[in-house]
C-alpha cells in the first residue's frame, strides 16, 4: 500500500515530478556522458603506454629514477635468464601476451646531406615482439592513426622514425611524406649546419664498430646516431629509415625512434658485453597488472635479484596524472549534480509534505506511527530518484550511441592527428551502476529533511492544517 | 467489555495551549465517563473546546492535567509508538472534511486501517466488502474520493472508521459539510452502524438532528462540561 500511495502521488502531481525526474535524470546523463568519454581517454592512454612499454618492467633497481641519465650504465647484464624465470612461472606465464628485452638510449641523430641534426630518444625493440606489442588493444581504443607494424626482421639498421622527426630534419620530400621541409632560407640551417659540422667531421673515427651503412647516396635513406657507450666514449651506428610514421603526440613525433634491439644495444654498449634497459610484459588483460606486479616483486626478492618492477602507472606518470584530472573533475561534476537533485528533489517533498498536511494528520489518527509516516515519503523520493536515475541512463546510452556513429574527430591535448571521439558506456557497467545508486541516494538524502518533518508534525495540527 | 466499564473515562482533564507567553484554556478539569455502546454527543458552541475533547478522547492530544482512559488504558503513560498502535486497534476516527486519502479508491482507503493491525490479505477483503456494503457503496469501491459526492465520501469515512470493529468511534462535526437531506441519511447510517456494531459513537456537532438521535448529550462551554443529559439505555 506504501509503494501504491507513494507512486500514485507521484503520479498525481506529473509536472512537478517529471521536471524532478528530469532533473534527476540530466544529472545522470553528465555524469555518465563525461565518465564515458574520460573511460575512453584513459583507455586510449592505457593502449598507447601499454603498446610502447607493457603493463610491467623489469629493470635494474633504481634505473626507473636515474637510468634516463645514462642508460648504458643500468643495463641488465642476465635478463636472459630473468625472462626464463618470468616465461616459466606458473602465475605470471598465463597472463603474459608479449615478453621482450628492450633498450632506452638517448642522443644526437644527424642526415648529414642536410646538415640537420637534432637529439632524440629511442627504444630498441625485438623486431617480431614489436608488432605483437603494437596489437594490444583490449578496449579497443587503439589511436587508429598508430601503425601495428614492426621492425623488419631481415634488416638490424633499419628502423622506425616519426613524421615530425623527418620533417626537422628535411626529409619530406626526400622519403615523399605528406610534410613540408624547412625553408632553404629557415634559421634552422643555419644552427643545425654548426652541429652537424662537428660530428661530420669526427663520426667515423670515433665509431667503435664497423657498421655498414646503407650510404647516403643508395637507395635507402639513412641517418646517423649518436650517443655514448657505458665508458663514456661517443659510438656512432646508421640507421636505415624503414618507416616513417606519426608518433601520436607532438613530443614523440618530433623525437623518438624505434631500432632494432641488436642496433640499439651496438650503440649504447659498442663492443662491450650487450645489456637491455628492461623485460617488458605486455599482458593478456591490464586487470592482471596488479597480481603481475606482486608477482614480480615476490620473485625478485625470492631470488635476491638487484632488480625492480613497476607498472605501468610507474612508468608512465602523466596516465596517472590524466586519470586523476578526469577524477577531480568528475568528482565535481558529481558535485554540482549532486546539489541539484538534492535541492529540487528537496524542494520537491517539500512541497509535496505542505499540500498533503490533512493526510498526515489523518493517517497518523488512523494509527501510522511517526516512522511510518517518514518511510512514506522517503520511498516517494527515492522512487522519484529511481525514476530519474534510470530514464537518465537510457538517455545517456542513447546519447553516447549517437555521439560513436556520428563519427565525430577530436584532437587530443599535444597529439598531432585528430582522432574518433568514442564514449565508452557500454563497458563501464560500475560507472553506471555507481551513478544510478549515487542519484538515487542523493534523492533518498533530499527527502529525509521533509520526511522527517512531517514525521514530526503534530497530529491536531496536521489536521487542522487547510 | 464489561456494560459497567466505560469506553471513555476523563478525570478532572485540561488542556492548555501556548501562544507565546499567553496560555490559553482549552478545555478545564472535565471529568465524564461515557459507557461502552452509546451514541454520545458533545455539544457547544464554536471554541468551546468540543474537538480538542475529541482529539484528547482520540489519543491524537495529550491533556496538560488530569488523566485520560480510553477502553480501560490510561493514555497518558504511553509512548507515541504505542500511542498510534492503540489508535489503530481501538478507536475509528469520521472527520468533518472526510479526510479521505486522495490517490486510494473507495475500497483501498476502507481497506487501509486494516493494514496496520496486521489482518491478513483474505480477511481484509472480506472485511471491506462487507462494511462498504453496509453503507451503500458496493457500487463505488474503485471510484477515487473526487469521484464521489460529499455523502459518499462521508459514507467512505465511516465504513473506515468501523472496518476495524474499534472500540470507540469519534466523529468532529461528521455532517458540518453535507445538506440537511444528505446529513439526515448519515446520521441515520451511523445511528444503524453503531448499533450493527455495537460499538461507541462520540461525536462533536452543532447540528439538531444529531443531538435528537443521541443517548448521551454533553455540553461544554469555554472549556468546562456544563450539563449532561442521558437517555435511558435501549
Amino acid at each position: 500500500m506504501m509503494l501504491r500511495i507513494a507512486f500514485r502521488n507521484i503520479l498525481r502531481n506529473a509536472r512537478r515530478s517529471t521536471m524532478t525526474v528530469l532533473a534527476i535524470a540530466v544529472g545522470v546523463i553528465a555524469l555518465l556522458v563525461f565518465g564515458a568519454y574520460a573511460q575512453y581517454d584513459l583507455y586510449l592512454l592505457q593502449t598507447t603506454a601499454v603498446e610502447r612499454s607493457g603493463h610491467l618492467q623489469v629493470s635494474r633497481a633504481g634505473a626507473l629514477d636515474f637510468g634516463s641519465g645514462n642508460p648504458a650504465i643500468w643495463g641488465m647484464g642476465d635478463h636472459q635468464a630473468v625472462m626464463q624465470l618470468i616465461a616459466g612461472d606458473p602465475v605470471l606465464a598465463p597472463m603474459t601476451a608479449v615478453l621482450t628485452p628492450v633498450q632506452f638510449l638517448d642522443g644526437v641523430a644527424e642526415y648529414p646531406p642536410n646538415k640537420l641534426s637534432r637529439t632524440f630518444f629511442a627504444a630498441g625493440y625485438v623486431p617480431a615482439d614489436l608488432s605483437r606489442l603494437k596489437r594490444w588493444d583490449e578496449y579497443g581504443a587503439r589511436d587508429p592513426n598508430m601503425s601495428t607494424r614492426g621492425l623488419d626482421p631481415s634488416d638490424s639498421s633499419s628502423g622506425i622514425m616519426g613524421l615530425g622527426f623527418a620533417r626537422l630534419l628535411g626529409l619530406c620530400r626526400r622519403l615523399h611524406l605528406r610534410c613540408q621541409d624547412p625553408p632553404a632560407n629557415s634559421p634552422i640551417h643555419e644552427s643545425a649546419a654548426d652541429i652537424s659540422s662537428l660530428p661530420s667531421q669526427d663520426f667515423s673515427g670515433l665509431a667503435e664498430t664497423a657498421v655498414p651503412a646503407a650510404g647516403h647516396g643508395a637507395r635507402a635513406t639513412t641517418i646517423d646516431l649518436l650517443s655514448a657507450t657505458a665508458s663514456g666514449a661517443p659510438n656512432i651506428v646508421s640507421m636505415k629509415i624503414g618507416r616513417v610514421e606519426p608518433q601520436g603526440s607532438k613530443e614523440m613525433d618530433e623525437n623518438y625512434l624505434q631500432l632494432n634491439l641488436a642496433q640499439a644495444q651496438q650503440l649504447v654498449y659498442g663492443r662491450g658485453t650487450h645489456k637491455v634497459s628492461a623485460i617488458i610484459l605486455q599482458l593478456h588483460r591490464s586487470e592482471d597488472t596488479a597480481t603481475g606486479l606482486a608477482r614480480l616483486k615476490a620473485l625478485i626478492r625470492q631470488h635476491r635479484l638487484p632488480l625492480e618492477a613497476h607498472d605501468y602507472y610507474e612508468i608512465n606518470s602523466y596516465y596517472g596524472q590524466t586519470e586523476g584530472f578526469f577524477n577531480a573533475v568528475f568528482s565535481f561534476i558529481a558535485v554540482i549534480m549532486g546539489v541539484i537533485v538534492l535541492f529540487t528533489v528537496s524542494n520537491a517533498m517539500s512541497m509535496s509534505v505542505v499540500e498533503r498536511t490533512d493526510e498526515i494528520g489523518t493517517v497518523r489518527a488512523l494509527g501510522v506511527r511517526r516512522g511510518g509516516i517518514r518511510r512514506q515519503f522517503l520511498l516517494e523520493g527515492i522512487l522519484i530518484g529511481l525514476l530519474g536515475a534510470t530514464l537518465g541512463v537510457a538517455l545517456a546510452f542513447a546519447v553516447t550511441g549517437l555521439i560513436n556513429i556520428s563519427g565525430m574527430t577530436w584532437l587530443p591535448p599535444g597529439d598531432i592527428n585528430p582522432i574518433p571521439l568514442k564514449l565508452y558506456l557500454v563497458g563501464a557497467p560500475g560507472l553506471i551502476v555507481s551513478v544510478w545508486a549515487a542519484l538515487i541516494v542523493a534523492a533518498a538524502l533530499a527527502a529525509l529533511l521533509p520526511a522527517n518533518r512531517a514525521a514530526r508534525l503534530p497530529i491536531v495540527d496536521a489536521l487542522r492544517h487547510v | 467489555m464489561a456494560e459497567s466499564n466505560p469506553v471513555v473515562r476523563l478525570t478532572n482533564v485540561a488542556r492548555t495551549y501556548r501562544a507565546g507567553r499567553l496560555e490559553v484554556p482549552a478545555v478545564r478539569g472535565v471529568s465524564l465517563a461515557i459507557p461502552a455502546r452509546r451514541f454520545t454527543t458533545v455539544i457547544g458552541p464554536s471554541g468551546s473546546g468540543k474537538t480538542t475533547l475529541l482529539n484528547l478522547m482520540g489519543c491524537l492530544d495529550r491533556p496538560t492535567g488530569g488523566s485520560v482512559e480510553i477502553a480501560g488504558q490510561d493514555i497518558g503513560l504511553l509512548p507515541d509508538k504505542l500511542l498510534s498502535d492503540f489508535r489503530a486497534h481501538t478507536i475509528g476516527f469520521i472527520f468533518q472534511a472526510f479526510s479521505l486519502i486522495p490517490v486510494l479508491s473507495a475500497y483501498e482507503n476502507v481497506e487501509y486501517p486494516l493494514l496496520l493491525t496486521g489482518m491478513s490479505a483474505t480477511a481484509r477483503r472480506r472485511a471491506t466488502l462487507d462494511i462498504l456494503e453496509a453503507v451503500g457503496l458496493t457500487g463505488q469501491q474503485s471510484q477515487r474520493p473526487n469521484e464521489l459526492s460529499g455523502g459518499q465520501k462521508q459514507r467512505v469515512a465511516i465504513a473506515r472508521a468501523l472496518v476495524k470493529q474499534p472500540a470507540l468511534v469519534l466523529a468532529d462535526e461528521p455532517t458540518a459539510n453535507l445538506d440537511t437531506v444528505t446529513g439526515a441519511t448519515i446520521i441515520a447510517l451511523m445511528r444503524r452502524m453503531q448499533t450493527e456494531a455495537h460499538t461507541t459513537f462520540v461525536f462533536s456537532t452543532h447540528d439538531p438532528q444529531l443531538i435528537g438521535h443521541a443517548d448521551e448529550v454533553y455540553a461544554i462551554r469555554d472549556g468546562i462540561l456544563v450539563d449532561h443529559k442521558s437517555e435511558a439505555t435501549p
